[in-house]
Formats: C-alpha cells, sequence, structure tokens
C-alpha cells in the first residue's frame, strides 16, 4: 500500500499510532508520494484521478499549475473521505512538512469518520467515481462527446440546488405522477346534506355551504398543485419529472450524487480544518518535532493559521474554537451558572476544574456542523480575543471598511454567509404552472440578492432540461422580480406577490436546521 | 507514458478557449483591450462567459474579517470572498486565460482564412541553434550519459580484468563519465522587416491612431507567426518624417501639413541601408487619413513607390482611416496608378468595426 519510502512509512506508523493513542479513530490511511503535477492534477479531480472527463477538470488543472508555477500558491495536502482514506503528500515536501501533513491527515480522516454530517456519504467513493467515469465515457462513446459534455455543463451550473440535509431528514417521498395537464378547471357543486324542503335552510345553512365550498375549492388547488409541498432538491425533481432520456437520467444522477458526497464538506469546513490543525498542532509540538524542526514547523503553521483582515481563514477560526472549548470545558466555564453571570472580571477569572475539555470537544466534532458550531460556541469573550469584526461598504465613500465588533453582529453575518454554503436557497414550487407545465421556482430571500445576469443564463440552462418556459422569483432590492425564459425571449417583470400558493410554506418547518439569524 | 486524463481534458478545455475567442474575434478586435495585456509570448484575455452559471448571490456586501483597527477603517486585501466561500467556488474573480501570441496567429488565421505566406526564398538568413547531438568528457552531471559512462566503465573493467561476470558490478570512475554536448548548426530562417508609417499631422484623431494601433497590433502577431525573425520600424510624418519608438508612434500627437514623400523617402532610405531585398521580406505599411500636400508630392510618392521601394518589397499596403477632416484623395490617387499591380494593397477603414475586414484584405494575398 502505498510507495512511501521506508522512512515516510516509518514517520507515518509512528504518527498513526500516535494519533490512536489520542483516541482518534479513522479508517486505514493511504498515502501515497506524489510530485506538485500529479497533485495538482488529482486536486483538479477533487481528489478522484478515475473522475469522468470534463473539460472543466483541465481548466482547473491549468490555474492550479499556472498558480503552482508563479509561487502563488501550493497545495500541501489532499485526503480523501473513503474507506481507506487516501491521501497524498508531495514529494519535495521537507520531513517536517510530511509529519504536519500525516498529522493533519489523520485529524481530517477522523473527522470523516466520526463526523454525523458524513454519516450518509459513500465510504467506497473511490469506485464509485470510477464506475461514473467508465459510464460516462460510455455514453460518450454512443453519444458523441460534445453531446454529452454539453448535458454535462447544463447540470453543473445547477449543481448548487440540492437539500444538503435531506439525507438526515425524513421529509416524505412524494410519489405522486404530475397530475393530468387539464383545461376543465370548474370547481364541482357542493353537495348538500339530503333534507325535506322545510329542513334545508337549518340543516345546509349558508354559512355551511361556504365552508364546503372553500374545503373543495382548496382540495381541488391541492390536487393540481405539484409538487404538493416545495422541493428544494431541484436535481432530484429533474431526475423524476423532466423530460429526459435515460442517459440523460442517468448522468443526472450521477452528478446529483456526487454533489451530495461533497456537500458534508462544505458544511463542516471550518470544523473540519479546525480539527485537523487541533490535532497537528498538539502532535507535532509534543512530539513528533525535534529541536531543529520547530522552527520550520512554526513557519508553515502560521502560514496556514495566517489571517489577513478582510478574509475569514477556516483554519484559524476553527482551531481557535476548538481550543477555546478545551479550555472552558476544562475550567468549568460552561452551564447555567456561568452563562448568567453577568460580571465580565468573574467570568474572565472563573476557573472551577472539570477536566471535561477533552471529551467536550470529541462530542462536538461528532454532532456538530459548521453552522451549529459558530452559533453555539462563539461567545462575546472569543468574538472579541479573536478580534472578529464586521466589515462592509461605507455607505458615504464606497470603502470597504471595518463596520462594528458587536458580537452578535459578527455572529448574525458569519451565519448569514455559511447558510446553505453561502448558495441561495432555491425551491420548486410549481411544475404546472399556468397549468401549461412551466416550472416555477422561488428563491427564498435569506440576504443578499442574486446575480440576475448569471440567473438568467442558468434559467436558460435549465429550460434545456426542462424543455417548457421556466421561471425563477427573486427578490432584488427589495421588490420582487420574476425571471422568465419561455425559450426564445427571456424576460423579467416585477411581481409584488410570491407564487399563489407561496414558497414559503416550507419555511417555518425547516428552522431547526437552517442558520437563523439572531435578535 | 500514456496519454493522461488531465490532459485531455485540458486540451479540450483550450480547445473550448480557443472556439470563444473565434467567435469573439471581432469583438476582441475592435474593442482592442488585448492590447495592453500582452506579455512577451502570452496576452492574457478575460473569458468570464467560459464559467457556467449558477444561481449564486451578486456582489457580496460584507463579511467577517479578524484583526486590528478602529471602526472605519479600511479592511485591505478584501476581494469579495466572504466568509464560508473559502471552498471551491472561484469567487466573482474575472477569468482570464492566457492564451499565447502564436495561438491567436493561428486563430486570426483560421477565422479570417489567412493563407500562409511564402517567403521569399532567394537568400534567408542563418540563425545558428544548439542540439545535444554530441558526445563529451565533460559537462554537469544532468547532462550525464547514463549507457555510453556505463560502456566506457565497462570497457576498462573488461580491459584492466577486474571485470567479473559472475558477480557483474560495474562501477565508473571519473575518466569514464560521459556527457551529452550541444552541437551548433546553422540553420535557414526566412526574415522580415515590418515598416510602418503614420500620418501624425493635425487631421489625425487620437482614435484614428487608436484604430492604428490595434491593426499593427493584428498585423504584428500574424507576422510574428509566420517569420522567426521579425524586425519592426516605425515612422512618422507630417511634412517631415523621423524614425521613432514604438511608443512615440502611437502616441505622438503632431500637427501640421502633410507631405506623404517624406515618409515613403525615409522608408526607401531604410531599406537601402538594412534591408537588401535578397535577405528580407518588407512589409511596408502606411495609415493615413487620405490627406496630402499637393498633387505634386502625390506624383513624388507614386514615382518612389514605383522606382524604390516595390521593387524591393513583398507588398506595400496602405490603410486609409476616415478622419472628419480627411479627403481620402490619397486612395483614389494610389488605386489610379497602380491599377493592376497586385502589389499595392489598399483599404478603407471607417471606423473599428472596419479593422478586421482591412486586415483580410492586407494579408490574404499570401505575399
Amino acid at each position: 500500500m502505498g510507495n512511501l519510502t521506508p522512512e515516510l512509512a516509518a514517520l507515518r506508523d509512528e504518527t498513526r499510532d500516535l494519533a490512536k493513542s489520542y483516541g482518534l479513530d479513522f479508517y486505514e490511511v493511504i498515502f501515497e508520494l506524489v510530485d506538485y503535477d500529479e497533485l495538482n492534477m488529482i486536486a483538479s479531480y477533487g481528489g478522484f484521478p478515475t473522475r469522468y472527463p470534463h473539460w472543466r477538470f483541465g481548466m482547473e488543472y491549468e490555474q492550479l499549475s499556472k498558480s503552482y508555477a508563479y509561487g502563488l500558491s501550493k497545495i500541501y495536502e489532499l485526503v480523501i473521505n473513503n474507506d481507506p482514506c487516501y491521501a497524498y503528500l508531495m514529494r519535495s515536501n521537507a520531513i517536517t512538512e510530511q509529519k504536519l501533513v500525516m498529522a493533519h491527515v489523520y485529524g481530517h480522516c477522523d473527522f470523516f469518520k466520526n463526523n454525523a454530517w458524513f454519516s450518509h456519504t459513500s465510504r467506497k467513493m473511490m469506485d464509485v467515481m470510477a464506475n461514473h467515469g467508465s459510464r460516462i465515457r460510455r455514453y460518450m462513446d454512443r453519444y458523441g462527446q460534445e453531446r454529452v459534455e454539453n448535458f454535462i455543463d447544463l447540470v453543473q451550473s445547477l449543481e448548487n440546488l440540492i437539500d444538503p440535509y435531506s439525507p438526515y431528514i425524513d421529509r416524505g417521498t412524494d410519489r405522486r405522477r404530475a397530475p393530468p395537464r387539464k383545461d376543465d378547471q370548474d370547481s364541482r357543486e357542493v353537495q348538500k346534506i339530503a333534507a325535506k324542503d322545510y329542513m334545508d335552510r337549518y340543516i345546509n345553512p349558508p354559512e355551511f355551504l361556504e365552508r364546503e365550498r372553500e374545503r373543495l375549492d382548496q382540495e381541488d388547488q391541492q390536487a393540481r398543485q405539484f409538487p404538493a409541498r416545495p422541493e428544494r432538491d431541484v436535481l432530484k425533481f429533474l431526475l423524476d419529472y423532466a423530460p429526459l432520456e435515460t442517459w440523460e437520467q442517468d448522468v443526472l444522477a450521477m452528478l446529483r450524487e456526487e454533489a451530495y458526497y461533497f456537500a458534508p464538506q462544505g458544511m463542516t469546513k471550518i470544523m473540519n480544518e479546525g480539527w485537523a490543525v487541533f490535532w497537528h498542532s498538539h502532535m507535532m509540538t509534543r512530539h513528533l518535532c525535534d529541536a531543529s524542526e520547530i522552527v520550520n514547523y512554526c513557519d508553515t503553521h502560521s502560514g496556514t493559521l495566517g489571517t489577513s483582515p478582510g478574509q475569514l481563514n477556516p483554519y484559524k477560526l476553527g482551531v481557535e474554537l476548538f481550543r477555546d472549548i478545551e479550555e472552558r470545558w476544562n475550567t468549568g466555564k460552561f452551564g447555567v451558572e456561568y452563562q448568567s453571570c453577568d460580571d465580565p472580571e468573574v467570568r474572565k477569572n472563573w476557573h472551577r476544574p472539570t477536566n471535561e475539555g477533552r471529551a467536550k470537544v470529541f462530542e462536538v466534532r461528532r454532532i456538530y456542523n459548521d453552522i451549529t458550531f459558530v452559533d453555539e460556541f462563539i461567545t462575546p469573550e472569543f468574538a472579541e480575543a479573536q478580534k472578529m469584526f464586521v466589515y462592509g461598504q461605507d455607505p458615504q465613500t464606497g470603502e470597504i471598511v471595518i463596520l462594528d465588533r458587536d458580537y452578535t453582529k459578527v455572529k448574525t453575518q458569519l451565519l448569514e454567509a455559511l447558510t446553505n454554503h453561502g448558495n441561495p436557497i432555491i425551491k420548486v414550487v410549481d411544475a404546472n404552472h399556468k397549468n401549461r407545465g412551466e416550472l416555477y421556482l422561488v428563491h427564498q430571500w435569506v440576504k443578499g440578492d442574486l446575480q440576475l445576469d448569471e440567473a438568467m443564463l442558468t434559467l436558460q440552462g435549465l429550460f434545456q432540461l426542462w424543455k417548457r418556459p421556466v421561471h425563477i422569483e427573486t427578490v432584488q432590492d427589495g421588490k420582487g422580480r420574476l425571471l422568465s425564459f419561455d425559450g426564445e425571449e427571456a424576460s423579467t417583470q416585477e411581481v409584488t406577490s410570491s407564487h399563489p400558493v407561496t414558497g414559503r410554506v416550507g419555511v417555518g418547518s425547516e428552522k431547526q436546521s437552517e442558520a437563523e439569524a439572531e435578535n | 507514458m500514456s496519454v493522461r486524463r488531465i490532459d485531455q481534458d485540458h486540451t479540450r478545455f483550450r480547445n473550448i478557449v480557443r472556439g470563444k475567442i473565434k467567435h469573439d474575434l471581432k469583438r476582441f478586435v475592435s474593442s482592442g483591450e488585448l492590447i495592453g495585456k500582452q506579455g512577451q509570448r502570452y496576452v492574457k484575455i478575460p473569458l468570464p462567459q467560459i464559467q457556467l452559471p449558477r444561481f449564486r448571490h451578486g456582489q457580496n456586501e460584507g463579511g467577517v474579517g479578524q484583526g486590528e483597527g478602529e471602526d472605519g477603517q479600511g479592511v485591505p486585501g478584501q476581494d469579495g470572498e466572504g466568509a464560508g466561500e473559502a471552498g471551491e467556488d472561484p469567487g466573482q474573480h474575472m477569468l482570464e486565460v492566457e492564451v499565447s501570441l502564436e495561438d491567436l496567429a493561428k486563430i486570426l488565421g483560421e477565422e479570417l482564412e489567412l493563407p500562409n505566406i511564402e517567403p521569399r526564398g532567394r537568400k534567408n538568413v542563418r540563425t545558428y541553434a544548439g542540439r545535444y547531438t554530441g558526445i563529451s568528457r565533460t559537462g554537469p552531471n544532468s547532462l550525464r550519459h547514463f549507457k555510453r559512462t556505463f560502456r566506457e566503465a565497462l570497457k576498462r573493467q573488461i580491459a584492466s580484468g577486474t571485470y567479473d561476470p559472475e558477480h557483474p558490478v560495474v562501477v565508473p570512475i571519473r575518466e569514464d563519465m560521459r556527457f551529452r554536448s550541444m552541437e551548433t548548426r546553422e540553420i535557414p530562417q526566412a526574415s522580415a522587416a515590418i515598416i510602418y508609417m503614420m500620418d501624425v499631422s493635425g487631421s489625425m484623431g487620437r482614435e484614428q491612431k487608436e484604430i492604428v494601433r490595434i491593426e499593427a497590433f493584428w498585423i504584428d502577431t500574424w507576422l510574428r507567426h509566420q517569420y522567426k525573425n521579425l524586425e519592426v520600424h516605425y515612422i512618422v510624418h507630417d511634412a517631415v518624417a523621423h524614425e521613432v519608438d514604438q511608443h512615440t508612434f502611437f502616441h505622438l500627437r503632431e500637427s501640421g501639413g502633410t507631405k506623404i514623400s517624406s515618409a515613403y523617402e525615409l522608408c526607401t532610405q531604410l531599406i537601402r541601408d538594412k534591408y537588401p531585398a535578397q535577405e528580407w521580406n518588407i512589409y511596408p505599411f502606411h495609415f493615413s487619413d487620405g490627406d496630402n500636400w499637393s498633387a505634386r508630392d502625390t506624383e513624388h510618392c507614386v514615382s518612389l513607390l514605383k522606382d524604390s521601394i516595390l521593387p524591393v518589397c513583398n507588398q506595400f499596403s496602405y490603410g486609409q482611416v476616415k478622419s472628419a477632416y480627411g479627403s481620402g484623395q490619397f486612395k483614389k490617387d494610389l488605386d489610379g496608378a497602380f491599377r493592376g499591380t497586385e502589389r499595392v494593397v489598399t483599404t478603407d477603414i471607417m471606423d473599428r468595426e472596419g479593422i478586421l475586414p482591412s486586415i483580410k484584405t492586407f494579408l490574404s494575398k499570401g505575399r
């Protein structure tokens, strides 16, 4: 397994045993030694060298290679969530860096295996990706590269329209076929309860008839309404109901599966990196580094954790949070009494040794994701110690400036940015819009308008899949907008209200999973 | 080594880029946006439309940062990527693709269906090129010829009787080392000289010069693709002519009369001094708005062309840029004087849209 030099193999064994002794728990890790070009190549394929062919990976490769050649960036480590885990080491790295990378990788592998949000990802993804690759190649042979590639382009451009929480929540299945597109919309007659003429007034009073009529209308409405509830997994909806050829369905299903595989990595970026840094720094400084290496280690390590004012470093934020949690749970800074204490002096000097810190960080790495992690563990003290701030445009000068250091604002801003991994939340609300089989999507506005020109292009791609006019309702500068494309003409109009049945139906029930702005 | 998967995808990507550039060539040419993005061998071309579109949030108005600073203090290094977006998305950066000038010339050639130039073969300039074909006893280790070294060592060991076939260990010593060495060879090389002449009299405005500049860029690109060894000269003239450098050529603003013959005389002299016709492919280009001092001077120009310039150059090209003041008479005069002479090519460039057709006319003769 792997192709490590004897020296590196020995180092791997040492690091692995050390990691295990700390309670890290991972699938076997296979390290491969590769040169920078191979690493760039593998990274372009998202870590899977056998992935399906697509020009976008070639573009990625060109950018990585250029940026490496100009000395702008260098990939240190690449690790794949799989059983066994695969990790790549750059051949040209010095031994200290290799140690660091190995320790870091064991952190990631433990996270992959134990974090709940990864529990639904396939652990045989290497094989799955290879199968996808060969299937797509076969389709290319049969239907032509251009044709298959164009279809992949369309799907990739909708790739972010999945429901990242669906693997964990049973939303029920909506297996109904689309209702027949019929034109007779006459509502049914209200059935009176049989009664003698003189009793009719009492047995069938007008209020009752009115209620009945409303009920029937609603039933009709629901029967016509398809999907019955707004569907956030747009890819799945297309897979089930768009008029696609068999091979197209297969390609769409494969790409959707890949999107779901990668989703938890987006949902836990801060935690995953934080956890890996937490462990590499722990193991390096206590065990793996000898005195001659410590300066090199610090140099590399500080490069990883460096912050620039305008960009939040997930490595830094993650590791600081884990350290803070460990410290708090070691000194008893938690629970009702601590929470309700208002005296900053007392809080600061709080010391009731509980030594639950280590257990707590392991628990956190098991059940949290970035949103809940940030929401629960960023405290006023933490935000202040980390000098966190909110930046934005100065309304007068238009410059990007520091706006506020208030901790609730910092947290709100951060949570909003993390919501749905920064992607807009978009749902299918009606697949039979205007009773003409048109597809109606609603952008559930949380914060931030859509990039309109790009949205229109995406919509045009969607049309090619749905093959009937498509619409998306969104909010722009506080006003409702409806973008439509009917195959020939793209149009934008203002809409005052949202779609009759409103896309906001599902919102309430999703509060447990979605980041909600605090206060 | 077999073809790597990534190479196929990369080639595919490059082809898509080429396709996009070809498709938008007209826009690139008339906007002139490629010039100035030009490096030694590459141009950077902004291609936003190559990214797959997505539903995504627009301009990010804020985010969370870390560090010192008062409220209201500027945030440096802020490039539009907020927290949580550090993932795989490239953010809102405009994608710039590097394309080599060589490729650009090919694209231009394909799009305009330009024929390759048949260099005049009489006598070509020779250049020297080194190739690693020789073997020497000294050299850097990176050039060590393993097989030869081994053979020498084996020879020596057999000769000295230290070689044991049962235990065939061959250890080369310093004297056995052989290295690849470079041998220089002369290879024939076609060479070309371009001489740009431009009227900088008062009537040539900023826009007219911009048009000339864009056109010159593309002509340069094409001819460089055709000739390895290309020399370029710039002549500006109003009533008198001067040879200038590239920057001056495009930025100089003179005012005054126009005596075209002055430029043609300087051009003749330049050719006579530097570029013997049997060794060089010579391409004079002249751009003006068509006004000349007098009919007498125009006659003088015609005779200079006939007697001195045409006999030695591959093709004489005249581009007449429309300006508010120019009469456009000069082109008519040239066309009249050189009717039936294929080696004089004249075009009218009305505006930026006219650049591409004009280039096509100039270069489609394959001369």
